[in-house]
């Protein structure tokens, strides 16, 4: 299953996109039982694509909450589709598609 | 050019446009590791912008709680009347302040709506560029438990 959950609603022309990923975005600061340091794991880019089309890019940080939440709005319409993808800083990739509403 | 040279030719184009064909395209912003990672907020507007010259806009709306009582989990909604092609956010006092970077193409509302964390009580930033200028609102957020882990 993917880590990747995505809601499209198009109104008036422009598509409300709220999306949920599923992933740890381990800080690097939290310290384990013994004292070591939690490496780092984080999302670093996402990037969402609708008709060939890059509509929305982010860049995220450590600081970006766990399970990291992402909501935008671009000029689209009912049916198009809507593939979000994400990349972090251990090279590991997902995306997800889906059809605006 | 002989004749196997250029099946050869031919050969290295089919297998390359097979392998684009193969693989679907993934555009990503350049995650730029000198601005993210950075404790200074213009060094990082430096890394980003090229510049950390700004203006206090009352045409971007910040939306963050007054109260945060989690600092690991702080809604926040950026959105302007402005035209912008980038939109970032800073947590003055994080130990690396950037928090988000959003690249806002034609056709998409300056908008974005995440959730960050927060260490501590401290001033939160909102900078789009427009037009090659920078711009920012800000606000201070109360945080009750710090949400940085340590």
């Amino acid at each position: 299953m993917s880590s990747i959950r995505i809601k499209a609603k198009e109104r008036n022309g422009s598509v409300d996109v709220k999306t949920l990923m599923k992933h740890n975005m381990e800080t690097g600061l939290r310290k384990k039982k013994d004292g070591s340091k939690i490496p780092e794991h984080w999302i670093t880019d996402v990037t969402a694509e609708s008709g060939g089309k890059v509509v929305f890019v982010a860049a995220f940080n450590t600081s970006i909450s766990k399970d990291p939440y992402l909501a935008f709005k671009f000029a689209g319409k009912k049916g198009d589709s809507l593939t979000i993808s994400w990349k972090d800083n251990k090279g590991k990739t997902d995306s997800a598609e889906t059809i605006v509403k | 050019m002989d004749r196997r040279s250029i099946l050869k030719i031919t050969a290295t184009l089919t297998a390359a446009a097979a392998a684009t064909l193969a693989f679907p395209r993934m555009v990503f912003a350049a995650y730029n590791q000198k601005a993210f990672k950075n404790p200074k907020v213009e060094d990082s507007l430096n890394e980003l912008f090229g510049g950390n010259a700004s203006t206090p806009s009352g045409d971007i709306k910040l939306k963050a709680p007054d109260i945060a009582e989690n600092g690991a989990v702080v809604p926040i909604e950026i959105s302007t009347s402005m035209k912008v092609d980038k939109i970032a956010f800073m947590v003055k006092e994080n130990p690396n302040p950037l928090a988000i970077v959003a690249d806002i193409p034609a056709g998409t509302e300056p908008m974005v709506k995440t959730r960050v964390r927060m260490g501590k009580t401290t001033q939160v930033t909102a900078v789009v560029s427009s037009d090659g200028k920078l711009y920012t609102a800000s606000k201070e957020v109360k945080v009750t438990i710090g949400g940085c882990g340590g």
